[in-house]
């Protein structure tokens, strides 16, 4: 069996699992946001009209919720929402709640790296899409709508269909002008937004191997935009001292067996990835960026669980130095442990220093919610994970996708430009 | 199950334009149904009926696990959804909350049918009847899961065979 097979056997208590196969999983961890609770908490209500009992869930200790989509409250509806999420995590006795103001939150896939709360062999799912981000650290991570988050809160497991499994495998290091955003946007490219429907997107070798988790996390992050149920990486040394460092004790390793079965191996040389930009309006629009169209961009857009990590700003902080951005350039770290990171490191200067404006970690511009959305016709080169029409803000506007590198780069040029080519 | 269809002749229509982000942070289903496809089709909450169907492309609903979605369509009237292919939490979404039944189609009845035509969704004989031009398509049948929950009534409803 290969690693999703043997976590999904062990978590349905079978000796083994093939695809196709359905299952009931057992949970691990469960996580909601301001905009999946309150989805949540719609069906609660309805279930106990349907006379269905709410009155607990199966295991308050491995659901932890996240303020991220709408934060700081964007209006008097969000702001409802903040409290209705508050006053559900006190009900049902959830302690891991990260409340923005109140020391560390962020965006829930970030907390889930940053906050170590999910191990390598769990099943941990979430009211999100972008849940598969976590695959990195060798879970099964995988999103779920409202009614399969309330069925999991109240019994603890749900139903899969046992994925086949693309694997990618990546050998040699990536160039340092290109990043593991370039590397998931090509591979999104070539298999389309629907190329990894329903099935696990793997990724391995010696490309993977010498990655940062971080840098595994956006390849996993973005197997949402390919269609895929869940991205994963077989955990190494680096994520338990990845996990380790952020408090996690004993942090287990599992791996797929030597024979496992992949439905089709996919082979990149790293050596051969440029830097790439999605274009209007898919993410699987691709053009290398010294063949992108010359635009005028009106904004730089850094932010988001796909593009605003600690790393990410490590490489738009590399650009910036010394620069001057030519636009409008947002950046908004994902986790306040990242912005204090940023603060302290002296990044935050560097930001300023360069004409940038920062915010706080929020979801905010990246799906249209506030705090930066785009007018008609606007611009923008983003660090963010979609760019379908309207997705940024108005349905006119128009969102270039890319690495950290190149939006930073583009940021100093206003135009959408290569990282090496920069003066 | 008769209905009249709503035809987007387009791949990957995706949850930002079933129902952009904006309207998140909306938890009424009666007003998230007048957003509905408002990213594609700003008439569609004039022109839409109970009980139409949509029907579109590959890759239906791609892109956020928003349960909006689906809820959204259903109670703007939509009682199915027929396309070529579904993005996948879309679908379950649609099952496992019985908002609308989802379809996957062939391309005769992609390119078969036509907007406005009426159609007669049978789902024990996976057989799609267009009243309208007096065709007959076939439908993808639902695995056993699926079809199991759709008759349950949504995933609460469905009791698991314990084996």
């Amino acid at each position: 069996m290969n690693i999703v097979e043997k976590i999904l056997a062990r978590a349905s208590g079978k000796s083994s699992v093939s695809p196709d196969d359905v299952i009931f999983a057992d949970v691990d961890k469960v996580m909601l946001h301001d905009v999946s609770g309150p989805g949540v908490i719609k069906v609660f209500d309805k279930l106990k009209n349907q006379g269905i009992s709410v009155d607990k869930l199966w295991d308050p200790s491995k659901v932890w919720v996240a303020e991220d989509h709408f934060v700081p409250s964007a209006d008097k509806v969000s702001a409802e929402n903040i409290v209705k999420l508050s006053n559900f995590t006190k009900k049902y006795g959830i302690e891991k709640h990260f409340k923005y103001g109140m020391g560390q939150y962020g965006i829930c896939h970030t907390l889930s790296h940053e906050e170590a709360l999910v191990m390598p062999g769990e099943v941990y799912v979430g009211g999100d899409s972008h849940t598969n981000t976590t695959g990195a650290l060798g879970a099964f991570a995988c999103g779920l709508g409202h009614t399969d988050v309330a069925y999991v809160l109240l019994n603890g497991n749900i139903w899969f269909k046992v994925p086949e499994t693309y694997y990618f495998k990546i050998n040699g290091k990536l160039p340092d002008h290109v990043m593991a955003k370039d590397l998931i946007l090509k591979i999104i490219g070539d298999i389309g937004t629907d190329g990894g429907a329903y099935r696990t997107m793997q990724f391995g070798g010696t490309g993977v191997d010498e990655m940062s988790v971080q840098s595994r996390l956006t390849l996993c992050n973005m197997t949402t935009e390919a269609g895929a149920k869940n991205g994963i990486v077989e955990p190494d040394q680096k994520v338990i001292d990845y996990l380790s460092s952020r408090g996690a004790t004993n942090v287990p390793l599992v791996h797929g067996d030597d024979d496992a079965e992949y439905a089709k191996i996919f082979e990149y040389e790293s050596s051969e990835v440029e830097p790439v930009v999605a274009k209007p309006f898919s993410p699987a629009n691709i053009s290398v960026v010294r063949e992108a169209p010359s635009v005028e961009l009106d904004k730089s857009y850094i932010g988001s669980c796909t593009g605003a990590k600690y790393e990410d700003l490590e490489a738009v902080a590399r650009i910036l130095k010394g620069r001057k951005v030519k636009i409008r350039t947002e950046i908004l770290p994902a986790a306040i442990s990242i912005y204090q990171r940023a603060m302290e490191n002296g990044l935050l200067k560097i930001f300023l220093d360069a004409g940038a404006t920062i915010g706080p970690p929020t979801c905010g511009a990246c799906c249209g919610a506030h705090m930066g959305v785009l007018a008609k016709d606007e611009i923008c080169i983003s660090t963010t994970n979609r760019n379908f029409p309207g997705r940024m803000g108005h349905i006119e506007s128009q969102t270039y996708l890319s690495s950290p590198l190149v939006a930073a780069a583009s940021a100093v040029t206003g135009k959408i430009t290569d990282p090496r080519d920069l003066k | 199950m008769k209905g009249n269809i709503i035809k987007y002749a387009q791949d990957n229509i995706d949850t930002d334009v079933i129902i952009p982000g904006q309207y998140l942070k909306v938890h009424d289903y009666a007003e998230l149904a007048t957003h509905a496809m408002e990213g594609l089709d700003p008439d569609f909450h004039s022109k839409v009926k109970e009980g139409d169907f949509i029907l579109s492309g590959r890759n239906f609903g791609c892109g956020s696990s928003r349960e909006h979605a689906p809820i959204a369509l259903s109670h703007s009237g939509i009682k199915a959804v027929l396309a070529l292919s579904f993005a996948r939490i879309f679908y379950r979404n649609a099952v496992d909350g019985a908002f609308l039944l989802p379809i996957e189609i062939d391309e005769d009845a992609y390119g078969g049918i036509s907007e406005g035509d009426e159609i007669d969704i049978d789902i024990s004989t996976n057989e799609i009847k267009n009243i309208t031009k007096n065709q007959t398509y076939k439908m993808k049948p639902f695995s056993e899961i699926i079809g199991k929950i759709i008759s349950a009534g949504g995933l609460f409803k469905y009791k698991p065979d314990k084996d």
